[in-house]
């Protein structure tokens, strides 16, 4: 999961302090791992340092100053990029592809060609696995086998992502 | 080259909208996946593009002639001749063999009894059910009569094979070795495969998907 696209992604929203970021952060994916405030600042240092994200002011407050952040066009079109790009197909991705649906999602971009696409890799891969089953034995077959059941499973819930856009865009517009 | 074009075909059944403006194109000897959840109009589709079904819209073009446009007669010769059907259920004649089954699209056609049987048991020797050539589907199992089902698909040489949900019923290593027979004997003689279906690795067999949603059809060769 790319932390600093996610932070990014949150950033389109309005700028943002660090404390505030990983709130939203945590609230929205870091429901089993929340962001230590360590990796908030060192990322948003390094996104400032590549010109992804500007200080927008500081907010007085009780306690220490807190500088704010906004997103740069920059970091938009970074943001975009991630978000064009399918994920290596690979069991386990979940995380990162809800991730792309939500913020697709919140920032009215289209939540269905982030899925598209991600089919579409999938199937890719999942040719080649099937070409190659055809052609080998049958221990090729069944390390093929393995392999295309995991990324069914990818596809399936994917699918069903697909079909529950709308009920999740309601959700999350709460 | 293109040898199926479906455009803006609109179809509705009562009230309900099946198809609003879905539209694909097939290439000679391609095997293309018709991808979608259940209720997407997949199957509508298919139908429509097999001339088995008339758009209430929209034209299907086969190598140049308007299959909307066509008598009842000439269309049906078209699907007994061009076509191959496969589906997930109840497709071979029980009161007949299965050689009798897989013989009847070229005794239709005309074909002399004993030519139509031996080019059927060519066929079923291919599709590895020679052994249930005497039995009635009844006796058969599922995989077994898929692929006569196959076998009949395939006899007459058509240029397209439609195949709705052709594993439905099978379980995995059924619906494998079917996909697997199927797709090597579409690509050995040139047949375009139409597969609907919505199990991602069935459609890994295929060379490229069309995914259809809510009646549209996103050919995602034309969208990269």
């Amino acid at each position: 999961m790319s932390i600093g696209h996610a932070l990014l992604g949150l950033l389109e929203g309005g700028p943002r302090h660090g404390y505030d970021l990983k709130r939203a952060y945590d609230e929205r994916f870091g429901h089993d791992r929340p962001l230590h405030y360590g990796q908030v600042y060192s990322t948003l240092s390094r996104l400032l340092k590549n010109g992804f994200v500007s200080e927008a002011g500081v907010e007085a407050g009780d306690g220490p100053e807190r500088k704010r952040y906004a997103i740069t066009d920059a970091g938009v079109t970074d943001v975009e990029r991630w978000l064009g790009t399918p994920e290596k197909p690979e069991p386990y991705l979940q995380n990162t592809l809800y991730a792309k649906v939500v913020l697709a999602l919140l920032s009215g971009r289209s939540a269905t060609e982030v899925l598209d696409a991600q089919r579409s890799a999938h199937l890719a891969t999942m040719r080649g696995l099937t070409r190659r089953k055809s052609d080998g034995d049958l221990a090729d077959q069944l390390i093929c086998d393995f392999a295309l059941f995991h990324l069914e499973a990818d596809l399936r819930w994917l699918e069903l992502t697909a079909a529950r856009l709308d009920e999740l865009a309601e959700e999350i517009a709460k | 080259m293109s040898l199926l074009v479906a455009q803006d075909l609109h179809k509705s059944f009562g009230r309900t909208r099946a198809l609003e403006g879905a539209g694909l194109t097939i290439r000679a000897g391609e095997i293309v996946a018709v991808m979608g959840p259940s209720g997407s109009g997949k199957s509508t589709l298919l139908h429509c593009l097999a001339g088995i079904l008339p758009p209430d819209s929209g034209t299907v073009t086969y190598r140049d002639r308007e299959l909307t446009t066509m008598s009842d007669s000439a269309r049906s010769e078209l699907r007994r001749t061009e076509f191959g059907f496969v589906f997930q259920f109840g497709q071979l004649v029980p009161e007949l063999t299965c050689l009798e089954n897989v013989a009847l699209p070229l005794r239709l056609s005309g074909v002399k009894r004993r030519d139509a049987e031996r080019a059927a048991r060519e066929w079923m020797a291919r599709l590895e059910v020679d052994a249930v050539a005497d039995q009635r589907p009844g006796e058969t199992s599922g995989g077994q009569g898929q692929r006569v089902a196959v076998a009949r698909a395939l006899v007459t040489g058509p240029k397209v094979v439609f195949a709705d949900e052709p594993t439905g019923a099978l379980d995995s290593l059924n619906g494998e070795r079917v996909m697997h027979l199927l797709t090597t004997a579409a690509r050995e003689t040139g047949a375009a495969v139409v597969l609907v279906t919505h199990e991602p690795r069935v459609a890994a067999y295929s060379d490229r998907e069309v995914v259809v949603r809510d009646g549209r059809s996103r050919d995602v060769e034309f969208v990269r």
